[in-house]
């Protein structure tokens, strides 16, 4: 591991802002920062989101655990519960659509000349902030509902990790093979 | 050179391109890519500039600190990466209101606007809900094979398609 290099603070900023450039690049080419595209994929019209998706998933999870194999990298799963990742997720989803963005791509967006995105950026400050004043009172009663942690499936499992990820890795391109063959 | 000039490129393309920019972002600074927690972030500084240094108390700020890391340059990033992604390849241009939108709703500005500020809450509000978003969650999390983020990101399309089905074929239909 890198750890000399993780710990210089003001240089990681500057590697998180170019990582910010090439990702707004390969959103704006991925045809993701349109409101069209987005829309398109939540309508079950144009499957572009997906494909842009599944594709970074299969390449970065081969390649990332690749990597922790060789003790190159560490994972960081998030912690999720039945409260917490339903719940907001699905209000994620009524969000995802009612503005036609999401927080990655509502930023592509507004790179790409799209002002309702500002305003969208706007909506999310906003949303954000009195999610930071609810928090307390949800905490105990509806996050910690259904708490399961950090656990990844192969741990779920009590597998090899390879197990998880060639198979995955196998369905999802699958998958994507299928959307292909329908023409979407 | 001429492929970085294109407006679009195939999707697997640009997704495979941020998949190894995640194993970029792993070994260099030990980070996933995410963007949600800047916005949290940033409403915690908004609101210091109005309510003071006791808004660094509010335990949710104790969590994540209203101050400037390495994902909220990544988040900043994103907005000259996709312009000069954008001009470079001639698909600048200022927009109000998006064509899908226009074509079902007609091009009222403010109807659009006030559509796109409560979808914007929602998304604020249910990124840090859920802990994360499409990046967070629906990229970084599901390649980990995190299950909350598998679990997350299902939701995230679930709600998504169930409220664009009632937007555009229940209230625009």
């Amino acid at each position: 591991m890198l750890t000399k290099l993780h710990e210089k603070n003001k240089l990681q900023l500057f590697f998180g802002f170019i990582a910010g450039l090439c990702f707004g690049l390969f959103l704006h080419k991925g045809g993701v920062t349109k409101y069209d595209v987005i829309i398109g994929q939540l309508l079950l019209k144009d499957f572009t989101v997906l494909k842009v998706m599944m594709s970074a998933v299969i390449t970065g999870m081969v390649g990332i655990y690749a990597m922790k194999a060789l003790g190159w990298v560490k994972l960081h799963p998030k912690p999720g519960s039945i409260g917490s990742s339903l719940l907001g997720g699905l209000l994620f989803g009524v969000g995802f659509a009612t503005l036609g963005y999401c927080p990655g791509t509502v930023a592509g967006a507004l790179g790409n000349g799209y002002l309702d995105a500002a305003v969208g950026i706007a909506g999310m400050l906003i949303g954000a902030g009195l999610y930071a004043a609810f928090f307390p009172k949800i905490k105990q009663s509806i996050l910690s509902k259904g708490d399961f942690g950090d656990v990844t499936i192969p741990r779920l499992l009590k597998v090899n990790e390879w197990f998880v990820i060639i198979p995955l890795g196998i369905l999802l391109f699958v998958l994507l093979k299928w959307i292909e063959s329908k023409g979407l | 050179m001429e492929w970085f000039l294109e407006a679009r490129w195939s999707p697997y393309a640009a997704g495979i391109g941020i998949g190894v920019l995640s194993w970029l972002t792993f070994l260099l600074s030990d980070k996933p890519i995410g963007c949600s927690t800047a916005f949290a972030r940033t409403s915690g500084m908004i609101e210091k500039i109005f309510r003071g240094e006791k808004v660094d108390l509010k335990p949710y700020y104790q969590q994540f600190k209203p101050v400037v890391d390495w994902e909220w340059m990544l988040v900043l990033g994103i907005v000259p990466g996709a312009f000069i992604s954008a001009v470079l390849s001639s698909d600048f241009h200022w927009q109000w209101i998006p064509g899908a939108w226009a074509a079902a709703f007609g091009s009222v500005l403010w109807i659009r606007l006030l559509v796109a500020l409560i979808g914007g809450v929602f998304l604020g509000l249910g990124s840090r809900w859920a802990g994360g978003c499409t990046s967070g969650h629906g990229i970084s999390g599901t390649l980990q094979l995190a299950l909350g983020s598998w679990l997350a990101a299902i939701c995230f399309f679930i709600g998504g398609i169930g409220a664009a089905f009632l937007i555009y074929h229940v209230i625009g239909g």
